[in-house]
């Protein structure tokens, strides 16, 4: 509610964007979007204290008021979801990566970042059927998950490299819906590359150990989804090391500051946006083993959904913030697991499950709505902010 | 694929000198052995590559039983000798530069392309040779033998890996010799080949036509009973269309410039003449076609009915609406809940013209409802929304929560066809009468987009779109503006939905994925976003000859490769020619700012700008923009 009343205190604290809006006189469209919050608002509420309602008792008319059949969670259930949510959503988060540092730095959405997460996981399920056939995927599991992940690492990066060499580089200071449009092609491109080279059908992950299927004593979790979760927090770190303490992590810092300064103060600007390329390709590649192991199966579509949806989690968490982006990815990753249940179900809409695209679409719109620079606020040029 | 557009022909920058590649003054001609072979060396490895991609992705295998010219080139052969020559073309393109010599083509040339045709025709060597020594057919699914076979011309390995040097030097000889014989000869040469070409792609088109018209005879002489042309078909033509260039040099271009430069009166009179001759064109031909032609005509038309209404949101406005199917799902969706009597919830059977009044509301109220979100974010997230916005549309057709509304999975079946005023039924049994409805839609949304192009509100779009912060500071209230931008594109999107689904009889969700909506979008910047002319023209070429999402066209072999192409088309136009192919002189002027800058600069024009020579090529791109939103907003407001 941010164009909501003026505030109380001194306004020159203000910047100078947000008093340019108050200025403005509020149109049709304004009161249209101040009634669209409201609703949602209270639709998200009164969903939610349905549930409550129902969790506190199941027979509390309240609980009944709009849907009769609804069942409520148990404990496990709940956790249950809650665990896939998270798993699921520090893949978002990894991709989620891609996009913000990209954005971060040239300004413009690769809407191809989610077809390097599918590069990589369809990477990943050629090498291990290959480990598979040669039975080093049952007698040395963890051997060979390292080496599915560095080889669909580098296949990922290499994939963001060369899109970057050949889509993006000549379309450097063009309009910025240009680049844009350019992804779109980039993407359409390399899904239908996948479908040409490897066949439309969907294609599985070789049978994981039993360990990692077993659901585990600690919380009832499954080892994957820990395998997972784990995972994807040492990525996260290692990935923080390197932008927050190399030198190199510097200078993509330094160009997602301001790129024209950056290169005065010697940084090599072309060769820092390379490996900011390859950086996201390689975090894109690393979901795509994590998604492999945890759905053990991959289609040309992968890429597609995923990737919206990590774009969604940069937006939420702040675009360019990289602590935004993991977070991002973990609410999404939550809302849309537990959302429909938790708000759309108590409300009486029925086959929830199938609304949860739909729920993580929302959620991203809803986010613009009321807060449009995310949680963690966006960290962008200056001329970017438009 | 890429056969219809020369690679020799002079690139899109205005800063290449208009004189063309065959003039004589200059410099020498380069010594014949004094190559830049690096590049030659990197452009056929690229071009290799691309032909190894070509070769896997099954499209000569596929294509092969598609003919050119009977017994001697099949469409299959032909995706494999395209990249050798252009890339055998493209090695000796030399950039002209202001005072810097440029060399006269000769022999050089020849030997460069040779070199480089030899190179990505190795490319072919590499793979028989790989295909024969290691069975990689677990990933690769067209890793097999009839490619080999296809390769090897069925003559084994060891004839493969020669033949193919040996036809890439020739074709990449071919290709070097383009830029050393005269301009006029070339011309001659692409039009005999672009004839030949487009001869045979549209041969089911033309034996169907002829059989409507009764002049079979001449098409069996021209086509072969199996498909392609005959040779002696083949050479008839080529001979014609090659003495109509020789004779016509020139002349279609004066004849253009001559009509470009009417004014007033005179112009209105011509621009007339050209559209009634169209229209009659466009109402007879039908008559002696088919249904399989006709059915193809239908197709094109419900594309460019789209088309036209995503060129007032992109094309105008400058919004990126990601999402558009959803206006052309919300108008089959509306039209068939309104006239099927099998629509599970409420069925008024309404007939289709009267149901049209709701489509349009309905579908206006949803571009209300998803506009007015959206309308205030910058471009790249408006993309994504109402990308997001076009699948949630989507997903709930699609839910068992809407099911009693709209029939989840199973869809709405049974739909009636449009009752014209009870004169004629349109249905998808007709498909003519079909395309005569989308036709007289077509017409309605043309009219539309011309006179708003020319009206007050569409020079209020195109400064939003050239500077949204000039257009509001010049009084241009924004939000309502391209708020009605997306209604309207809504609104003419719906239409196209509602023949759809009198058309198809039908509705399912599956007929409105967002690829849908990707297609329209390279139709659009394909032909040239902002000019009618071009959106038409680039979606009847585009989803006549390749085919839309779901729709066959006139290359149905091409069916599995469409999408690729399009995203490659995509891609290739954004970096080589974003204005479209018949592009709109105002977006030219928008998105070449910079080279005009320099080339501006280089006639040392703008020392008289107070920016003088200092000004960046990045400032004088804003301020031009700025301008010409200034300029429009004024205009308008």
């Amino acid at each position: 509610m941010e164009e909501g009343a003026p505030p109380s205190g001194a306004p020159r604290h203000r910047p100078p964007r947000a008093r340019a809006r108050l200025l403005r006189p509020r149109t049709r469209v304004d009161w249209f979007l101040t009634v669209l919050r409201v609703a949602v608002l209270i639709v998200l509420a009164v969903g939610f204290a349905a549930f409550i309602a129902q969790e506190i008792n199941p027979d509390n008319p309240f609980a009944r008021w709009a849907n009769p059949d609804a069942a409520g969670l148990t404990g496990a259930q709940f956790r249950g979801l809650v665990i896939s949510g998270i798993a699921q959503g520090s893949m978002y988060g990894l991709i989620a990566l891609g996009y913000s540092m990209v954005y971060g730095v040239l300004g413009f959405i690769n809407f191809a970042h989610g077809e390097v997460f599918m590069v990589g996981a369809m990477t990943g399920m050629i090498t291990s059927n290959k480990l598979a056939d040669a039975g080093l995927w049952e007698s040395n599991f963890i051997g060979s998950l390292v080496f599915i992940v560095v080889v669909s690492i580098i296949v990922s990066s290499l994939t963001a490299v060369v899109m970057e060499r050949v889509a993006y580089r000549p379309l450097r200071g063009a309009p910025r819906l240009i680049p844009l449009i350019t992804s779109i092609g980039v993407s359409f491109f390399l899904q239908n590359a996948s479908v040409v080279l490897l066949g439309p059908a969907s294609k599985s992950y070789p049978n994981v150990p039993d360990w990692v299927k077993a659901k585990h004593t600690f919380l009832q979790i499954e080892g994957a989804k820990i395998l997972v979760i784990v995972v994807a927090a040492l990525s996260m770190a290692a990935l923080w090391y390197y932008v927050d303490r190399t030198k190199t992590g510097k200078a993509m810092r330094a160009v997602a500051e301001d790129a024209e300064i950056a290169s005065l103060m010697g940084i090599d600007v072309n060769r820092t946006i390379v490996k900011v390329f390859a950086v996201g390709g390689a975090m894109a590649g690393m979901a795509g083993i994590l998604w492999g192991i945890l759905f053990r199966s991959v289609i040309h579509t992968t890429g597609f959904l995923p990737g919206i949806k990590a774009f969604s989690a940069a937006v939420v968490g702040g675009i360019g913030h990289l602590g935004g982006a993991m977070a991002g990815g973990l609410s999404i990753g939550v809302a849309e697991s537990v959302g429909p249940l938790l708000i759309l179900e108590p409300l009486g809409v029925s086959g929830v499950s199938q609304l949860r695209d739909a729920v993580a679409f929302s959620m991203l719109i809803i986010v613009l709505l009321v807060k449009p620079s995310g949680l963690f606020g966006e960290r962008l040029p200056a001329e970017d902010r438009a | 694929m890429s056969l219809a557009e020369p690679p020799a022909a002079p690139g899109p920058s205005p800063s290449a000198s208009p004189g063309g590649d065959g003039s004589s003054d200059d410099a020498p001609p380069r010594p014949p052995f004094a190559q830049d072979w690096r590049r030659i060396a990197r452009m056929g490895a690229i071009g290799a590559i691309g032909q190894i991609f070509i070769s896997l992705s099954n499209m000569p295998v596929k294509l092969d039983g598609r003919a050119i010219i009977e017994g001697v080139l099949s469409l299959g052969y032909l995706s494999l000798v395209v990249l050798p020559l252009a890339s055998g073309s493209r090695v000796g393109h030399q950039i002209r530069r202001e005072g810097v010599p440029h060399h006269r083509p000769g022999a050089h040339e020849i030997i460069g392309g040779a070199a480089c045709g030899a190179l990505v025709g190795g490319g072919l060597s590499l793979l028989a040779v790989l295909i024969a020594n290691f069975d990689l057919r677990e990933p690769l699914v067209n890793w097999s033998p009839i490619l080999a076979d296809l390769l090897g011309f069925n003559r084994g390995t060891a004839f493969a890996v020669i033949i193919w040097l040996a036809i890439g030097a020739a074709v990449g000889a071919a290709g070097g010799l383009l830029r050393v014989v005269p301009p006029l000869a070339r011309r001659v040469l692409w039009t005999m080949v672009l004839t030949l070409f487009g001869a045979a792609v549209l041969e089911s088109l033309t034996t169907d036509l002829a059989e409507g018209m009764g002049i079979e005879g001449l098409i069996e002489w021209f086509y072969a009973p199996r498909g392609g042309l005959t040779i002696t078909g083949a050479i008839a033509l080529a001979a014609g269309s090659g003495v109509l260039a020789f004779v016509a040099r020139g002349r279609i271009k004066g004849a253009k410039s001559r009509i470009d430069a009417l004014e007033g009166p005179a112009r209105n009179r011509a621009n007339l003449g050209l559209i009634l001759a169209t229209a009659a064109v466009l109402v007879i031909l039908p008559m002696f076609a088919g249904k399989l032609t006709n059915e193809l005509l239908a197709n094109v038309g419900l594309f460019v009915l789209l088309a036209l209404g995503l060129n007032i949101v992109v094309g105008l406005a400058g919004i990126l609406d990601l999402g558009y199917v959803a206006f052309f799902a919300v108008g089959s969706y509306s039209a068939a809940v309104l006239t099927a009597a099998t629509s599970p919830k409420i069925h008024p059977e309404l007939p289709w013209f009267v149901a049209l009044i709701g489509v349009v509301l309905l579908t206006g109220l949803v571009g209300l409802f998803i506009g007015a979100p959206v309308i205030r974010m910058r471009g790249d997230y408006l993309a994504i929304v109402t990308l997001g916005f076009g699948e949630i549309i989507r997903l709930l057709f699609l839910s068992d929560w809407l099911s009693g509304w709209f029939g989840g999975s199973q869809g709405i079946t049974n739909i009636p066809g449009a009752e014209i005023f009870g004169l004629a039924t349109v249905a998808g049994t007709d498909p003519r009468s079909v395309f005569y409805l989308v036709l007289a839609f077509c017409a309605i949304a043309i009219y539309v987009s011309w006179r708003l192009e020319r009206s007050r509100i569409g020079r209020a779009w195109m400064a939003v779109r050239e500077d949204e912060t000039v257009a509001e500071a010049m009084g241009i209230n924004t939000v309502n503006v391209k708020l009605l931008a997306f209604v309207v594109g809504a609104v003419l999107g719906s239409f196209s939905g509602a023949i759809f689904s009198a058309k198809v009889g039908s509705v399912f969700p599956a007929s409105f994925l967002i690829l849908v909506s990707i297609v329209i979008l390279v139709v659009v910047i394909f032909g040239g976003m902002g000019n009618i002319v071009g959106v038409v023209a680039g979606s009847a070429v585009l989803i006549g000859v390749l085919g839309g999402p779901k729709q066959p066209g006139l290359l149905a072999e091409f069916s599995e490769f469409k999408l690729l192409i399009y995203g490659a088309l995509l891609v290739w136009m954004m970096l080589a020619r974003p204005e479209g192919l018949i592009p709109s002189v105002r977006r030219t002027r928008e998105l070449h700012q910079e080279e005009m800058a320099q080339d501006a600069w280089l006639r040392g024009q703008t020392e008289d700008d107070n920016g003088g020579r200092d000004a960046t090529a990045s400032t004088a791109a804003t301020s031009g923009s700025t301008v010409e939103a200034a300029r429009l907003a004024g205009e308008s407001a």
